[in-house]
């Protein structure tokens, strides 16, 4: 029983992370390249999203480094590294390049993709096979691709 | 600098910011895990059958949030996407391959990472957002697509 609302949950925090990206703006590419955009009109609106998500994110991270369990079972699969590595800067790097491109990243896309939208579903694609790309060519580091 | 006052939305974007905050604070609580969004698909890559149905699951949440925003709120999302086909493919294999190799993306660094104050999320969201200033700006304003 435990599992299957657990399951549900599952479903209900991806509807409510989707709503966020939609009420915020930021399933929309064309804002996120306004606010890429420094040069020409500036959207501000990113970074009142990214303020608002982390000052409720740093009360819920400080509850959970009370706990040592997640609420249904299990450990808490939280990354413990904090060396800056080249992967880490030239990864992000390159992702921010892709971002700036066509003003999506995963969350967003899959959002869009609900939306009905086709280039979408063709960056959501591209996007697998990128990460595939990664995984097959550059997986000595693969150890920490599944750590933030 | 000019601010574009006519698309900045302060008062939604920060209220839509706190919701995923609420949903990054539910789900690290409730399921252990950083809801990083490039992580979670990557790891369907290479499905394990007892590691695939919760990823399904989430990926189909976010998938289906636009019907069930227009389904109790009466809300449709404004999704603008002016990129070519051929730009659009180029932006997937640089932000799939990118989130891989630098571990994460705007969800697991930028929003997970910086709540919990991770000094690597500081920089891979710093990377991120330098390139992504950059590439704007000489897509937009030094060649002119």
């Amino acid at each position: 029983m435990k599992k299957h609302i657990g399951l549900f949950s599952q479903y209900a925090i991806g509807v409510l992370f989707g709503w966020g990206l939609i009420i915020s703006g930021m399933s929309n590419p064309q804002k996120i390249l306004g606010f890429l955009d420094l040069a020409g009109l500036w959207d501000p609106s990113l970074m009142f999203v990214m303020l608002g998500a982390v000052l409720v994110g740093l009360g819920g991270f400080y509850i959970v480094s009370k706990k040592t369990q997640a609420f249904f079972g299990g450990a808490l699969h939280i990354p413990t590294r904090r060396d800056i590595t080249k992967p880490l800067i030239i990864g992000s790097l390159i992702f921010g390049a892709g971002w700036g491109i066509a003003g999506f990243c995963p969350g967003p896309a899959l959002v869009a993709l609900g939306a009905g939208h086709l280039k979408a579903l063709v960056f959501i694609v591209a996007m697998l096979a990128g990460m595939e790309l990664c995984e097959r060519f550059f997986s000595a580091h693969k150890k920490a691709s599944s750590q933030v | 600098m000019q601010i574009d006052w006519i698309s900045f939305t302060p008062i939604p974007s920060l209220l839509g910011g706190m919701i995923l905050g609420v949903a990054a604070a539910l789900y690290v609580l409730l399921h252990g895990r950083i809801l990083g969004i490039s992580g979670i698909i990557s790891g369907l890559l290479h499905p394990k059958l007892s590691d695939s149905a919760w990823r399904l699951i989430l990926v189909f949440g976010l998938v289906s949030a636009p019907f069930m925003a227009a389904l109790f709120f009466g809300i449709f999302p404004v999704v603008e996407i002016e990129s070519s086909w051929f730009a659009v493919v180029i932006a997937g294999l640089l932000v799939g391959f990118g989130a891989q190799y630098g571990s994460g993306c705007t969800s697991g660094h930028g929003i997970c990472g910086l709540s919990r104050l991770s000094p690597r999320s500081l920089v891979a969201t710093l990377s991120f957002m330098g390139a992504g200033f950059l590439t704007v700006f000489v897509l937009r304003h030094l060649i002119g697509v």
